[in-house]
């Protein structure tokens, strides 16, 4: 089919603190160099901002590079961290408070703000369109474009009204082509296109898997004697055991307003472990609960991080384009903190491009440039200083793991001359069903802890209803002939929408269900699935959730 | 002939509203807003009449802060031909409004007006109205069908007991309704020209009309959370019920 196009510079894709950066500092360098420049940015929120979810505390050194005076500009980044608490969570109803000098490094959080990143996302789109950057919420990247030569030439932008069946409705509009002299890749975790590119070009040749956790994050505002503004909490310990990583977090933000959330690793190997109760009974704990009594949850959603670290991340160019951000993999996962290292490596990728630019032709090269500029950036001295933190927790249990975490990081400052690796992907760390014991879940109670529908509804999510779904089984068999009699089907509770179910037909016939439109895009189905049997594409451009503050 | 369009800046449909603590109104902060999903199927009427050759120009107007230009905008990547913004701070109640509608109708002298038949912010479904009454144009709402036939318009309305087909005289306020059409998605290219666009703005003191709030909110509260319902047994019960807490 002829598809039109439109032509750019460079066309990232997502509008994130990655692409959004890079997007700021190619105009930023265009200006210094006096060189014209065509940028697009397409966002598949249906807002920039829209999908974006973090914690979050922002370490702001990438943006006091990006923009020395971001507090004149006005920047959303007014909550200065004022103090630090960590808990280590006994029990239900017990916790004890961690002296500081107990508390590895990169968690300490000085100097850092807590905000909305969706906030911060639409602040740097609006300094990027007044640079003149053409940003198009409401688009999908569908589908990388290649040359002849294989090399990268752009994205197709999704099409619009087609119905469940595939026909055209009224008003269908054929994706287009926008293509670019390079394109970067800044969908953020288990990007869709990200992921077929590391296929395509072997960039993960030579690097460990990537390792995620799953997100699960509610604000709520609180009543205001109980807030702290700039107070930051974070718990480790129960509700999850020795085996299981992850912890959870607690920001008061402005507006008598709470962030928290809990992430858990998705290594974690109990078939019945449900992320989603997990945190819903985190909640309960006395050190989370007496914040949150007599307030009201007012948001909800969840997102997928990866948290594999330096071990982990892959060749980041190949011939057309660049990988930056969460879809490359720089979280620092000692920190739970990848705002700052998307934002710098985006940055990156600019001065890459600009520099290779100023020396000749770049369409359809491959700017190796980026993986040197990587190298020799503190990206990589973080990464590189806390290389250990992840694969001890896993290989020791997060009490001895952590115990050589601290040392790690406290007296040796990640110098240890080795590197751990962890090569299981965290696919293939399930047991099966019949050999774990399935934890026992309070019932929700309407005050503290809630369902899974009452949650989704205020992640404002939205698709259009008739559509093709967005959530593709290779093989539609696996679900009930091999996930559901080995692992009683995990989807059923490891998604934080609810959007899998298995139920029974007329004929008490056991089905795998998809409900696609509750789906809030944390990609974790298609991270955690044991037979990597599902795929997540774009739905049409718009659909998903529509986060305000996350 | 010319075709003006209201166009009105709201919280977006698929956002959880949140009443601010303070009972003043709704949280608007970091929400999405959109243009009002009746003014797109308006808009989307002008844009058909205008392609089936019956009409020349369609002109989009809003009334609000400098933000409404991004709903302007969203009109000029549909296909609308011009935009004016008129510019006020203050909130304009459905009267004041009409009044401002009216004095950009004065000055453009369109055909038809179309409007959406509420907002979904206040629901008032009242401008469309005053509008009319105030220009002494025929009105016809709710319109599930437009027809345009040489200086009048035929105007299919739903209605409580079906559907009522009108006739006005043009010029005429037409207010449409959910299943009048279905938007058009927007093209990329058609985004990046309406960018580019002018946007004509207007003051109130240029239009001579003043804001003069007729109604005082006095409170915005969430509705009252549902009880949980029980089960009962036996209909003996549900009577029994019913009794005690002196239903029946
Ligand atoms: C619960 C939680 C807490 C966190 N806490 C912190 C914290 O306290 N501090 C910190 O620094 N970091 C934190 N992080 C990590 C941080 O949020 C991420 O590192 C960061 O968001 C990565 O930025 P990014 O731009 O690479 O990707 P993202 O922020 O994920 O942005 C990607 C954008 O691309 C869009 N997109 C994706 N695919 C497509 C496509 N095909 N077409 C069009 N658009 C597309 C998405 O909609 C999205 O808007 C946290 C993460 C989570 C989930
Ligand atoms: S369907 Fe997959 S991507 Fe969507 S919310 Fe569920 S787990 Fe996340």
């Amino acid at each position: 089919m002829e598809r039109e196009s439109m032509e750019f510079d460079v066309v990232i894709v997502g509008a994130g603190p990655a692409g959004l950066s890079a997007a700021c500092k190619l105009m930023q360098l265009a200006e210094e160099k006096d060189q014209e420049l065509m940028v697009c940015v397409i966002e598949k929120g249906s807002e920039v901002g829209a999908h974006i979810l973090s914690g979050a505390v922002l370490e702001p050194t990438a943006m006091n590079e990006l923009f020395p005076d971001w507090k004149e500009k006005g920047a959303p980044i007014k909550t200065q961290v004022k103090g630090d608490e960590v808990y280590y969570l006994t029990g239900e109803n017990k916790g004890i408070k961690t002296p500081n000098f107990l508390i590895p490094k990169p968690m300490h959080n000085e100097g850092n703000y807590i905000v909305s990143m969706a906030n911060v996302s639409r602040w740097l789109a609006e300094q990027a369109e007044g640079m003149g950057v053409e940003i198009f919420p409401g688009f999908t990247a569908s589908e990388i474009l290649f040359n002849d030569d294989g090399s990268v030439k752009g994205v197709l932008t999704g099409d619009m009204g087609v119905a469940e069946d595939g026909s055209e409705k009224d008003g269908y509009m054929p994706g287009m082509e926008l293509l670019a002299k390079q394109t970067i890749f800044a969908e953020g975790c288990r990007g869709h296109l990200g992921k077929q590119l590391m296929e395509t070009f072997n960039l993960r040749d030579n690097v460990d898997p990537q390792h995620y956790g799953l997100g699960i994050k509610e604000v709520w505002t609180i009543e205001p004697e109980k807030h702290q503004e700039g107070l930051v909490v974070h718990t480790a310990g129960w509700p999850l055991d020795d085996h299981t990583e992850g912890g959870g977090f607690l920001y008061h933000m402005e507006n008598n307003q709470v962030a928290l959330g809990f992430i858990i690793a998705l290594n974690y190997t109990n078939p019945h472990l449900s992320p989603f109760d997990e945190m819903q009974r985190w909640k309960l704990n006395p050190k989370i609960a007496h914040f949150l009594e007599g307030g009201e949850r007012v948001a909800y959603g969840a997102r997928a991080v990866n948290k594999g670290g330096m071990q982990s991340v892959p060749k980041l160019s190949f011939p057309g384009g660049l990988l930056v951000g969460c879809d490359a993999g720089f979280l620092n996962g000692a920190k739970i903190k990848g705002n700052h290292t998307a934002m710098k490596t985006g940055m990156l990728a600019a001065e890459a491009i600009m520099e290779s630019m100023l020396a000749g032709d770049i369409s359809s090269k491959e700017l190796s440039l980026l993986d040197e500029k990587y190298k020799a950036s503190w990206v990589f001295d973080e990464l590189h200083k806390t290389r250990n933190f992840g694969p001890a927790l896993h290989k020791f249990g997060t009490v001895i793991g952590g115990a050589f975490a601290w040392l790690d990081q406290n007296i040796f400052a990640g110098k240890l001359p080795f590197t751990w690796h962890n090569t299981t992907p965290d696919h293939e760390t399930l047991k099966p069903a019949a050999l774990a014991k399935a934890p026992v879940y309070p019932k929700p109670d309407g005050k503290l802890t809630f369902d899974k529908l009452s949650s989704v509804f205020l992640s404002s999510t939205n698709h259009e209803e008739d559509q093709p779904c967005h959530l593709k089984l290779n093989d539609p068999s696996i679900p009930i002939s091999q996930n559901l009699p080995l692992y009683d089907e995990p989807a059923q509770r490891y998604c934080p929408a609810g959007v899998y179910e298995v139920v029974a037909d007329e004929n008490g016939e056991k089905k795998f269900q998809i409900n696609g439109q509750n789906c809030v895009h944390c990609k974790t189905c298609d991270i955690k699935d044991p037979a990597q049997n599902i795929t997540w594409v774009t739905p049409e451009g718009g659909g998903g959730p529509n986060y305000g503050n996350m | 002939m010319k075709i003006l369009v209201g166009v009105k800046r709201v919280v977006d449909y698929n956002v959880r509203i949140q009443v601010k603590a303070d009972g003043s109104g709704v949280a608007t902060d970091g929400v999405k807003m959109s243009m009002n999903p009746f003014d797109e199927i308006a808009v989307e009427e002008a844009l058909r009449i205008k392609e089936a050759g019956k009409a020349e120009e369609v002109v989009a107007v809003t009334i609000g802060p400098k933000v409404c230009q991004e709903q302007l905008r969203t009109a000029l990547a549909m296909g609308a031909d011009r935009a004016i913004h008129v510019e006020t701070d203050d909130q304009t109640q459905p009267l004041t409004g009409a009044r401002i509608l009216k004095a950009v109708a004065d000055k453009e002298e369109p055909k038809i007006v179309l409007l959406g038949k509420q907002a979904i912010d206040d629901d008032n479904n009242q401008t469309a109205q005053m509008l009319a009454g105030l220009s002494h144009w025929p009105q016809a709402t709710f319109a599930s069908e437009v027809v345009i036939d040489g200086d009048t318009a035929q105007v299919t309305r739903e209605i409580d007991s079906g559907l009522e087909t009108l006739s006005v005289d043009l010029p005429a306020v037409i207010s449409v309704d959910l299943r009048l059409n279905e938007p058009r998605y927007v093209k990329l290219p058609n985004i990046m020209k309406a960018k580019r666009k002018p946007i004509e703005v207007l003051t109130l003191a240029e239009l001579n009309v003043e804001v003069a709030p007729s109604v005082t909110v006095l409170k915005t509260s969430t509705p009252a959370k549902r009880e949980a319902g029980i089960k009962v047994e036996s209909v003996d019960e549900l009577v029994t019920i019913l009794k005690e807490k002196g239903l029946i």
